[in-house]
Order: C-alpha cells, then sequence, then structure tokens
C-alpha cells in the first residue's frame, strides 16, 4: 500500500537527517580546529580490526541493554536518569556475590546475575516510590541516587575490597564461573562474550511485553497518555513503581557480560558511562527495539573505532563524541519537525475530505 | 450606533478540525466601547473562535473586519498590529521579572525598557485604576494583580479590542467586582472588551452585548437588560436538534446503582458532592442536569472509582463498592463514556484496534490471561467499526484522524461490549454530528430497553428530558431537584439549575 510505504519514508526521513547533520557538523569542528576532516573519515569507515570488531559486539551489547533500561522509563513518560547509579551498585553487589562463590558453576552465574537485578530494581524502586507518593520528580531523584550509589559503592570497595598495589577490587569470581565466549577470529582478538546473548534475550523480552502483554499495553498507555489511562483502570502509582523497578532491573545487567566475559571483578576494569550512553541510544532509536539496535550499533563502533584516531591522525578520538551528541540532538530534534509536518498533512486531508463530503456538519 | 464603525466585524467564520467542534458561520459584531460578552458551553467553539481573531488559526471561511478594515490575521503580532489584544486563562508571565520587565518583554521598541516605558506603565496604571508598582516582583502579585498585569500589557502594546478569556473564573467574588470597574473604565476610554464566560450571572451585570455560540455557530445575540438567566440558557442549549423521542418506561424492580449520602471533600477540605443519594435500576436512565462545573464531573469520577469518596456508600447490585478502583468497577461491568474523550476516552496516536482494548485490558477478547489477544481486539474492533458506522479508513488508522462523531461511535461502541450492566455517560453527543448524535441515542436507547442501568450527564437539555426516566438537578454539589421528563420544561430545568428563581 501507498501509504504504508510513505509512513516507513517518513520514519527513515529523522533518522537520515540526523546522521547527515551530524556528520557535517562533526567535520566544521575538525575544519575549525585545523585538523582534517578527509583524514578523519578516512580512518573512521576503514574496515575495523578483527580485534576491534568483536569489541564492536561487546560493546553494543552492552549498550543496547542500556538502551532497553531506558526505554522502558521512556515509553511510560517517566525519565530514568539513574541507570548509570543502578548498574554501578548492582554490578558491584553482583560482583560481590559471585566473587564469595556461595555456588558454584552455573548456579554462581544465574544467582549472580539475579542479585544484579533485584539491586537495580531496589535502586530505581527507590526513585519510583518517591514519584509515586510523594511526587518527586524522578528525573531528580535518580540524579541525586547516581551520586549515592557511586559514593556508597566506593565506600564498600575500599573497606573490604580486595586491595592489589594502587588499586582495590572485589574478589575475582571462582575459576569455574567464568564463562569466557566465542572467539571468531584468532584467539588474540578476543572473545564475544557469552552473556552478550542477554542483550538479545532483554531485545525480544522488551519487544514482546511491550506489544504482546497487557502490561506492555499499559505502560503504553500510559506513556501516551495519564489521563486515559486512568480513566481505562490503571493505577498509575504502581505503573510508575513497577515500570521504574523493571528499567532498573535491566540497568542491572548493563555490566554482566563483561563482568563475567572479561573483567572477573568490580575493580578499575568497570566501565563507566554506559548509562548515560545508554539514554542517548534509546532516544535515537525512538525507544523501539530495531532502532535502538542499530543506534547501539553506531555508538558502539564509532567509540571502538575513535581508538584509531591515536595512531592514525593527529584528531583526538573524544572528537566522536561530538558526533554521538549532534545525532541524539539531530534526531529529536528532526523528529519532532517530522512529526508535526505529519500532523498538519494528515489535519488538511481530512480537512480536505470533511469539506468535500458534507461542507458544513451540523 | 450607526455613525460609528464598529471595532470588530467577523462574518460567515468557519473552521474545520479533524475530531473538533468547527466553527461555522459565526457573526459577531463588537460595538466600539463596549463590553461584549460571548457564551456558551463548553465546546461550543468559543476558544477556536477567540484563537482566530488573535490570529492563533487561520479561518477556513469568512472574513474578519476590524476598525471598518477588512484584515488577514497570519499571528498573533499581526493581530496586535490591528489593535486586537488577547489575556489567557492561564498567566504568561516570569514570575522572577519585575511589573516593568515582563510589560516590557517583547515589546521593548515601543516606550523603551527604562524611565519611559515606567512613564507609561503608570499611566496605564492610573487611567484604569490598575494600581501596578513597576518595580515589584510578579512572583509577589495575587491572582487579581497578576490579570490586572495581563490586561496592562495588552494596553501597552496599543490593544483597543481586549479580548479575555474567562476572566473571573480565577477569581473571589470581590475581585470580580474590582475587575468590571477596571472594565468600565476601560470602555470609558473607548476600548472594547470580548468578554468570553458561561457564568451567566457575571454576563448580565458586566456585559452591553451578548453573543450566544452552540455547536460551533452563533445562535443569537440577546440583549443583557431584558433578557434573563434561564433564557439565555436555554439558547446556550438550545433545541435546534431532531429531538430525542421519549419511548415507553421499560423500569425494572432490580436497583443496579445506588448512593447513598455520597460526599466528596477536595484537599482544601471544601465539599465538591453533599450527601448525594440516588438510585438507578435496570432499564432506567437517570439524567443529570446542571450548569457546567456543578460537580457532575466529580460524580462521574466518584463513580468510575478514579476518586473515593469521602464519606457515604456505593453499591453496584448487592456489592459495596465504594472503594473499588477504576479497573474493578469496570470488569464487574460499568461502561464509562467519558466527558473529555480526548483526554480521557482515547490514545490519539494509537490504532482504533487499540484504541478498542483501552478500558477493557484484562477482558476478552481483548486479552487472554496476561496476554493482549491482538487477534480477537482486531477482529470485535471490526464489528464495532460496522455495528455503529465508524467512518474510518481501516482499524489500523490512528483515532486521531477521525473526527469527532466517529470516534465518538467507537467510544460508544466499546462501552457497550462486554454485556455491560450500567453505563455513565458524560455528555455522549456533545461535539458530535447531528447524525452520530442520533446513532448514539438509539444505541443508548436499545441497551435501555435490554436491561441496561444508564447515569446520563448532559448539558443538552433536549437530549436529558428525551433519553431519561428521571431526571436530578445538580447545583454546587447537591441534588436540588428531581423531576419527571414526560412533565418539565426546559424552563423548569433552567430555574433548578440556576438556583431558583429567574
Amino acid at each position: 500500500m501507498n501509504g504504508r510505504l510513505k509512513s516507513v519514508g517518513l520514519a527513515l526521513l529523522a533518522p537520515a537527517i540526523a546522521i547527515v547533520l551530524s556528520i557535517l557538523v562533526t567535520t566544521l569542528v575538525i575544519a575549525a580546529v585545523g585538523s582534517s576532516p578527509g583524514e578523519f573519515w578516512s580512518t573512521m569507515f576503514e574496515v575495523p580490526k578483527p580485534r576491534l570488531r568483536v569489541d564492536i559486539v561487546n560493546q553494543t551489547a552492552m549498550i543496547y541493554i542500556a538502551a532497553v533500561a531506558a526505554a522502558i522509563g521512556f515509553r511510560m513518560g517517566l525519565f530514568n536518569i539513574g541507570l548509570e547509579g543502578q548498574y554501578t551498585i548492582a554490578s558491584f553487589s553482583a560482583a560481590t556475590f559471585a566473587g564469595a562463590a556461595y555456588l558454584g558453576g552455573f548456579a554462581n552465574v544465574a544467582a549472580s546475575l539475579v542479585v544484579a537485578m533485584v539491586v537495580g530494581a531496589a535502586w530505581a524502586g527507590i526513585a519510583g516510590v518517591l514519584r509515586a507518593t510523594r511526587g518527586v520528580s524522578e528525573v531528580i531523584s535518580t540524579i541525586m541516587l547516581n551520586a549515592i550509589a557511586v559514593t556508597l559503592v566506593g565506600y564498600f570497595l575500599n573497606n573490604y575490597g580486595v586491595k592489589e598495589g594502587n588499586s582495590v577490587h572485589t574478589k575475582n569470581l571462582p575459576s569455574g564461573t567464568t564463562l569466557g565466549g566465542w572467539s571468531p577470529f584468532e584467539d588474540r582478538d578476543g572473545d564475544i562474550w557469552a552473556l552478550a546473548i542477554v542483550a538479545v534475550l532483554v531485545g525480544v523480552g522488551f519487544w514482546a511485553l511491550l506489544n504482546k502483554t497487557r502490561f506492555g499495553f499499559d505502560l503504553r498507555a500510559s506513556g501516551q497518555s495519564e489521563s486515559a489511562a486512568l480513566a481505562s483502570g490503571i493505577n498509575p502509582k504502581r505503573m510508575i513503581v513497577i515500570s521504574m523497578m523493571l528499567s532498573g532491573a535491566v540497568a542491572g545487567l548493563i555490566w554482566m557480560p563483561a563482568l563475567f566475559g572479561g573483567a572477573r571483578n568490580y575493580g578499575t576494569s568497570f566501565q563507566v558511562g554506559l548509562g548515560f550512553l545508554g539514554i542517548a541510544v534509546a532516544l535515537l532509536g525512538r525507544n523501539r527495539p530495531i532502532g535502538m539496535l542499530f543506534g547501539a550499533l553506531l555508538f558502539a563502533f564509532l567509540s571502538v573505532k575513535s581508538n584509531d584516531l591515536t595512531f592514525g591522525t593527529d584528531v583526538s578520538p573524544s572528537i566522536v563524541q561530538i558526533t554521538q551528541g549532534v545525532a541524539v540532538l539531530a534526531v529529536v530534534v528532526t523528529y519532532e519537525v517530522v512529526r508535526r509536518w505529519r500532523t498538519r498533512l494528515e489535519q488538511r486531508a481530512v480537512s480536505r475530505e470533511l469539506t468535500a463530503t458534507t461542507g458544513a456538519t451540523a | 450606533m450607526p455613525s460609528e464603525v464598529d471595532a470588530v466585524q467577523l462574518r460567515g467564520i468557519g473552521k474545520r478540525f479533524p475530531g473538533v467542534v468547527a466553527n461555522h458561520d459565526v457573526d459577531v459584531t463588537i460595538r466600539p466601547g463596549t463590553v461584549h460578552a460571548l457564551i456558551g458551553e463548553n465546546g461550543a467553539g468559543k476558544s477556536t473562535l477567540m484563537k482566530i481573531l488573535y490570529g492563533v488559526q487561520r479561518p477556513d471561511d469568512g472574513t474578519i473586519t476590524i476598525e471598518g478594515k477588512q484584515v488577514v490575521l497570519k499571528s498573533p503580532t499581526e493581530a496586535i498590529e490591528a489593535g486586537v489584544g488577547m489575556v489567557f486563562q492561564h498567566f504568561m508571565l516570569a514570575d522572577n521579572l519585575t511589573v516593568l520587565e515582563n510589560m516590557v518583554l517583547g515589546a521593548e521598541k515601543l516606550h523603551g525598557i527604562g524611565d519611559g516605558a515606567r512613564t507609561e506603565i503608570r499611566r496605564i496604571s492610573e487611567r484604569f485604576g490598575f494600581d501596578l508598582d513597576p518595580d515589584v516582583l510578579v512572583e509577589k502579585l495575587g491572582v487579581a494583580a497578576r490579570q490586572r498585569l495581563e490586561i496592562a500589557k495588552v494596553l501597552y502594546r496599543g490593544a483597543r479590542i481586549i479580548i479575555l478569556d474567562e476572566p473571573t473564573a480565577v477569581l473571589v467574588p470581590q475581585e470580580v467586582d474590582a475587575l468590571f470597574e477596571n472594565l468600565r473604565e476601560l470602555k470609558a476610554a473607548g476600548n472594547s472588551v470580548l468578554f468570553i464566560s458561561h457564568k451567566l450571572d457575571e454576563v448580565l451585570a458586566i456585559a452591553d452585548d451578548i453573543t450566544v455560540m452552540r455547536r460551533g455557530t452563533t445562535v443569537g445575540t440577546a440583549d443583557p437588560a431584558t433578557a434573563t438567566k434561564h433564557e439565555l440558557a436555554e439558547l446556550m442549549v438550545g433545541s435546534e436538534l431532531p429531538s430525542p423521542e421519549t419511548e415507553e418506561s421499560t423500569v425494572t424492580d432490580t436497583v443496579q446503582l445506588s448512593l447513598s449520602d455520597v460526599t466528596l471533600t477536595d484537599e482544601f477540605g471544601r465539599n465538591l458532592l453533599t450527601d448525594l443519594s440516588l438510585t438507578i435500576r435496570r432499564g432506567e436512565v437517570l439524567g443529570i442536569a446542571g450548569v457546567e462545573g456543578n460537580g457532575q464531573a466529580e460524580l462521574v469520577e466518584t463513580i468510575m472509582g478514579m476518586r473515593i469518596p469521602t464519606s457515604g456508600r456505593i453499591m453496584l447490585g448487592d456489592q459495596d463498592v465504594t472503594h473499588w478502583h477504576t479497573r474493578q468497577l469496570r470488569e464487574a461491568g460499568i461502561g464509562y463514556i467519558p466527558e473529555d474523550r480526548h483526554r480521557h476516552g482515547l490514545l490519539l496516536d494509537a490504532p482504533l484496534w487499540e484504541n478498542r482494548i483501552l478500558g477493557h485490558q484484562t477482558r476478552p477478547p481483548s486479552s487472554k490471561g496476561m496476554w493482549i489477544n491482538r487477534k480477537g481486539a482486531r477482529k470485535d474492533t471490526e464489528r464495532i467499526v460496522a455495528d455503529y458506522d465508524v467512518r474510518a479508513p481501516g482499524i489500523d488508522t490512528p483515532s486521531r484522524a477521525l473526527s469527532g462523531g466517529n470516534q465518538q461511535k467507537l467510544i460508544v461502541g466499546r462501552e457497550m461490549s462486554g454485556d455491560p450492566v450500567l453505563l455513565i455517560a458524560s455528555h455522549p453527543t456533545r461535539g458530535v454530528d447531528v447524525g452520530a448524535q442520533a446513532a448514539i441515542w438509539d444505541h443508548i436507547k436499545r441497551a435501555r430497553r435490554n436491561g441496561l442501568a444508564v447515569l446520563l450527564v448532559s448539558a443538552d437539555l433536549d437530549e436529558l428530558i428525551g433519553l431519561s426516566d428521571t431526571i436530578q438537578v445538580i447545583l454546587r454539589g447537591r441534588f436540588v431537584g428531581t423531576f419527571d421528563p414526560s412533565s418539565v420544561t426546559p424552563q423548569d430545568l433552567g430555574t433548578a439549575m440556576t438556583g431558583g428563581a429567574a
């Protein structure tokens, strides 16, 4: 049908404009500081080496989990800015639990994942309960909880962690519970972590939850119109707490692939910033499972590939943060512009129809 | 006054939107130096009209003539240039700036931002009795002073025609009197005021001319010197439409819904509803008449579990449902046609079949256990679209694209699904065209014959008289009279609605 083709075209229009815009701005910035944009882009668009390809997949997985966690909140109209704190405290708890080796083998892995999810959910739940009972904006409370989480983890790590030279970390995982992964190239190129599969499960789960379940319907309805959701019998307070906790539970999983894949403990190897990347990718992918997958891949590609800049060019790797930032900003703006344009088209069409068929009604 | 040029002439104004009451054939004439009241029920098209006059929206048809010159207003800026200013119900002031700063914001070129502006503000303030100190922070001002500031802002920008959107809604009675003093001053200085309201007492107190709007068009004018409140009320609710015919009573003996002494208090301890008692039997339509804002919305929300009564008891059949939440009540078989379908009845960006699920998430055919039954919901949406004559390109169309009448038919169809035992219908035919109105009436009558109990809240007295078996009049949250629709006249109801003697 022509209409369907048109709506797909309109949907792709915004990301296309956003990408063109971010390439343009990045080029301008590089040129303005006196480096060569040509060199930058040729380095960036070079086919990545096998080691980097593995890295890109691993990073994509973690960013994608973070994006899904953010999207759960966004679809319901909640801004969970606290992913960062939620996955920090959840990762620390899970690493501590796994390191204590209460259980052996795979049971330890499974139980640690549960711990990560429960802790993430509980931490996010604080913001949910505050919002539902006291009306505290979740934006404010989750930002505060981020700071509290980082401080708390630092405190516990310093006092109860294993000291090794200058650094402190949690107890290493018992050897039986590391999962390794799958190396598609040579061994020295590294593994695609086994728990990267969590990203796939989370993505499919998110899709199914939103589109197939009653809960997902309630969540989307609340996000689209709070008043209509209330009138339809949805309890808004309950929805706020549950979806916040769900978002936090997924956030708890963000760093798990790395923990059981390569890191083996929570310490200097802990990767910060994934929570904020996830928020950006959720915006970029419009909270859609497939859209966020492309977003996560793009962001992982840019981040990993930027390492090459250090050797090949005189451009700072942090320039890709500008590309990423502009992409998100541009996508948000262009989506709104396209949406308004579309609404206007729609209204005009209906208006024309009304005039044609009835002249004036009533 | 034939020698004077009219301040504003609107002729044949029309405006169409998807899903909203359009303006059509609107004629308004505002004489210079007068207060002109524009009255009508919510949704009668007043706000669309004033947005057109203020350049926020452009009319599809008709002409605007301001002080003898025909104009096309593309934006508020152009409206202000033409001498038209507007004060919105929600003030647009920056709290952390002073009166002076708010005044000159965006109008810096007129009198500068310093002493020139200060002098001009003092002049306006003294001339009209606004009592504004240019150097006070706006956050220190009360509501009434903020409103005066908004009016002064409009005058400062050179407006001679001032639109006030329900200015008294935010004021206490003494402040209303003070505002009216200001308006008289404005009038004396040759300005014209377009006063939008549905409070008839106030309109009669201040207006020089009255224009009444109903269903998107101007239905008449009245002279405040001779008109009475209930003549105006009658004009507002009207009887131009095909009257819903009364049928034989189908009232049974089984009580479906009963409220006893239900009281609802707001967070300040004021009573929104006071000791309301009613019973609706199977096959009975109970109509609630009242002037907008007298507790109808609160009554409906209380029965629907969106508010929990402070005291009293609500029984559905023989179950005490006083503390039940909306979902439980819906599952128990209450259908709900909300007053504002855009806010409460639809997900505007979702397709029709998802809107079929809304409010029925927990029941077949919308769901199976914890899963959404996509197939079942889609099939049932097809049924509703066919049976209720919802005109839409398909069930994947977003509900936003439908006209108001078709949106409402979809809602009626949805709420009649799953054999409801009670229907709460709040203004079921507001903002829909005549065809859809007749269809909705038919559906309600048929359901009543099949033993449905209906609570009908409406501002349309003909609709109430035509459909109801009993009519209760609500005034300030209390029932003030019970009427038999077979003998009552709209005039009787109007008298009761406005509190007795008219």
